[in-house]
């Protein structure tokens, strides 16, 4: 085991964190007097500026697993690393281009309230609703589990107690300061992470002469050049295309993000802070590229998968070469700090589609008070806080990397499909789009645990693992028999002449040989039962996200809706001109 | 133009014919740009690693330049929006925001 402190706890590291939950809890503190109204509780009083709103747009966006495990990803595997941060950023060009200003112009706090603009409001936003919650409990059950296992390795915290503290804070956040609080703890962790990165770049460059010619060169000097090369991350054609649309439409699709547009006060702040996010978080990804290949080179790969098989330590470890304890107290604290914001806002986005959604537009069919509709707001933050810490709890170990591409390929699937037809499409019905949600929805879910990833890999972990055993015993009895045979045929040939004894030997080696064949027969039985993925791809987004656009389309030509079709004209104008816009 | 126009006069108005059909050429011309931009890359990534794999100077390799465009360049395509937006689709909802008063 090599020198390192990662795993203890640090007074620099309780210090900063210290210093970050007071600085936020005060925030809190002071929004919750200017958190009374639906407006101020879901949307900041839409108080925030365009160029506050990028900053936490990018915070919520870069969370700790991105942040660690695309570092992790370039120190193990090199260019592959790269591959996936492009992945990641793609998104945004298309929430600019094509999102952002009619969400903004059409809406009030949730992305339902546009699909829901022009169509009937209680089936809309019960459908919308259940896509919001499915993305945002998948991408929260990720968040929770990977905080857990992070908190524990990086501070040396238990699990449980870890959750308990993310879980309790982020409750603190959002029930006292609503969104105004949420967005400003976004804002000090965005800064924050993107400082640290800073830092942390600029001393691994200033360690190769300020050039990342000679840091490619060290690099693939110890690594070869296939550390330069894309690899075997990307080996089927068909599932890079669909992971990359899950990962480019389902940005555009996820609740917590869209929710940030009603902050700002109008449709130009709303695209400036597309433009910011866009920025940072682009910065942000070339930042981390760079900590990997740092990390490869001044941390080496045995280190840093000696800690964490995934490399999720590659970045910490490289602050503790570079930066000493009191730096690895600085970064722990920020990943801490990173995925407390994170949850705070992916609780929100759901607490919203709760209480605005499903209690006011579905229960209450859109008759509420302000008054009652926060504290609804209020309770469902409080209930989605406890169930993350309890699912946090229920999946503790378990591999829930998947859930992250789950959550991304229902929101490319079930919301984004929707959002877009009800904005740009004067034909789309009701009808049309809750069939479109529900398809998205349950194709996407449905592929997802039909694939290897679920299928094999975890819903089916002990079959494997016995017909794995099963091989390898039945393996080493036909080397042994082999073994037997060889030995046996030896024996004839040095016994040649005596007739008797070779008759024998002949005789115990054709039985010996239909034994072998006996085990042969039951090794290819047993790999029979081994069990096979019903879908051969493991990324949905694909075939979910076009069945969402066909049934869609298809359901709304031929039920035509006609009132829906009226309103398209007033939905026009305010799309465009934002005449009329809250 | 005497007094404020009506909302649904304003359908069939010209300058606001104008600005969505502008709006929307700018939004889905960027979008397309955008799709090649990554797709091309997802493509290479699939088709052709050998080229990415080639070397420029020294340890660089042709697929890290075109990682760190795509980045950059998906960026410099929302400034391209933001650009237009600010100087001419501003102007436009403006004139077309005199023309209802509100």
């Amino acid at each position: 085991m090599p020198q390192t402190s990662i795993g203890q706890v640090h007074a620099t590291s309780i210090i900063f964190f210290l210093i970050f939950v007071l600085v936020t809890l005060a925030i809190t503190y002071w929004a919750a007097k200017r958190t009374r109204s639906t407006k101020e509780f879901y949307a900041a009083g839409r108080s925030i500026t365009g160029f506050q709103n990028g900053l936490a747009l990018a915070g919520d966006y870069m969370s700790a697993a991105s942040f660690l495990g695309i570092a992790g990803l370039v120190s193990t595997r090199g260019y592959d690393g790269l591959i996936y941060s492009v992945g990641w950023l793609v998104g945004w060009p298309i929430i600019m281009f094509l999102i952002a200003e009619p969400l903004r112009n059409l809406g009030k706090y949730t992305f339902a309230d546009v699909v829901a603009f022009r169509l009937q409001q209680r089936p809309i936003r019960a459908a919308a609703a259940a896509g919001s919650l499915t993305t945002v409990l998948f991408y929260l059950i990720a968040q929770m589990v990977g905080a857990g296992t992070l908190i524990k390795l990086m501070f040396g915290l238990p699990y449980e107690l870890a959750l308990a503290i993310v879980g309790s804070l982020m409750i603190a956040y959002v029930i006292f300061g609503g969104m105004l609080a949420t967005t400003w703890v976004q804002i000090i962790k965005a800064v924050m992470l993107l400082g640290g990165a800073t830092i942390l770049v600029l001393m691994t460059l200033g360690k190769f002469d300020f050039s990342f010619a000679e840091l490619f060169s060290q690099a693939e000097a110890l690594y070869t050049v296939k550390f330069m090369q894309p690899g075997g991350l990307v080996s089927d054609p068909i599932d890079a295309f669909s992971l990359g649309l899950a990962l480019m439409f389902g940005t555009a699709g996820l609740p917590h993000i869209l929710m940030r547009f009603y902050t700002v006060p109008d449709a130009k702040q709303a695209r400036k802070s597309v433009f910011v996010a866009t920025g940072f978080i682009g910065y942000f990804y070339i930042l981390t590229v760079t900590i990997g290949f740092g990390a490869a080179v001044l941390v080496g790969q045995k280190i840093i998968m000696g800690i964490d098989a995934g490399g999720n330590m590659a970045a910490p470890l490289l602050a503790e070469t570079l930066g000493g304890t009191a730096f690895l107290g600085f970064l722990a604290a920020v990943a801490f700090a990173t995925i407390l914001a994170v949850v705070a806002g992916l609780t929100l986005a759901g607490a919203s589609a709760l209480s605005h959604d499903l209690y006011v537009g579905v229960l209450r069919r859109g008759v509420s008070a302000e008054r009652e509709e926060v504290k609804v707001a209020k309770i469902a933050t409080v209930c989605l806080g406890v169930a993350a810490i309890l699912l946090g709890i229920l999946f503790k170990g378990q591999n829930v990397a998947f859930m992250v591409g789950l959550a991304f390929a229902v929101a490319a699937s079930a919301n984004f499909p929707a959002l877009l037809m009800s904005i740009m499409w004067k034909n789309f019905t009701t009808k049309g789009a809750v069939a479109s949600i529900c398809t998205g929805m349950v194709l996407a879910v449905l592929l997802i645990v039909l694939s290897p990833t679920v299928w094999v890999d975890i819903i089916h972990k002990d079959e494997v693992q016995a017909v794995k055993t099963a091989v390898v015993g039945l393996d080493s009895m036909a080397k042994q028999s082999q073994l037997r045979i060889d030995d046996l045929q030896k024996q004839l040939t040095v016994a040649t002449g005596m007739n008797n004894r070779n008759a024998a030997i002949e005789t115990a080696i054709s039985i010996e040989k239909s034994s072998l064949a006996d085990i042969e027969a039951k090794k290819a039985e047993a790999n029979t039962a081994m069990p096979a993925a019903i879908v051969k791809y493991k990324n949905p987004g694909l075939f979910s996200m076009f069945a969402a656009f066909f049934v869609g389309i298809l359901v709304s030509l031929l039920w035509p809706e006609k009132e829906a079709a009226a309103k398209y004209a007033d939905l026009k104008l305010r799309e465009y001109a934002g005449i009329g816009a809250e | 133009m005497n007094g404020k126009m009506k909302k649904e006069d304003l359908l069939k108005d010209p300058d606001f014919k104008k600005l969505v059909a502008q709006k929307d050429s700018i939004s889905w011309m960027l979008t397309v740009m955008e799709l090649v931009l990554y797709f091309g890359f997802i493509g290479l990534i699939a088709f052709s690693k050998p080229f990415l794999g080639m070397k420029i100077s020294g340890a660089i390799t042709v697929g890290i330049p075109i990682a760190v465009g795509t980045i950059v360049l998906s960026w410099v395509l929302t400034g391209v929006y933001i650009w237009w937006a600010n100087s001419r689709y501003d102007d436009m909802v403006q004139k077309i925001k005199d023309k209802v008063g509100g």
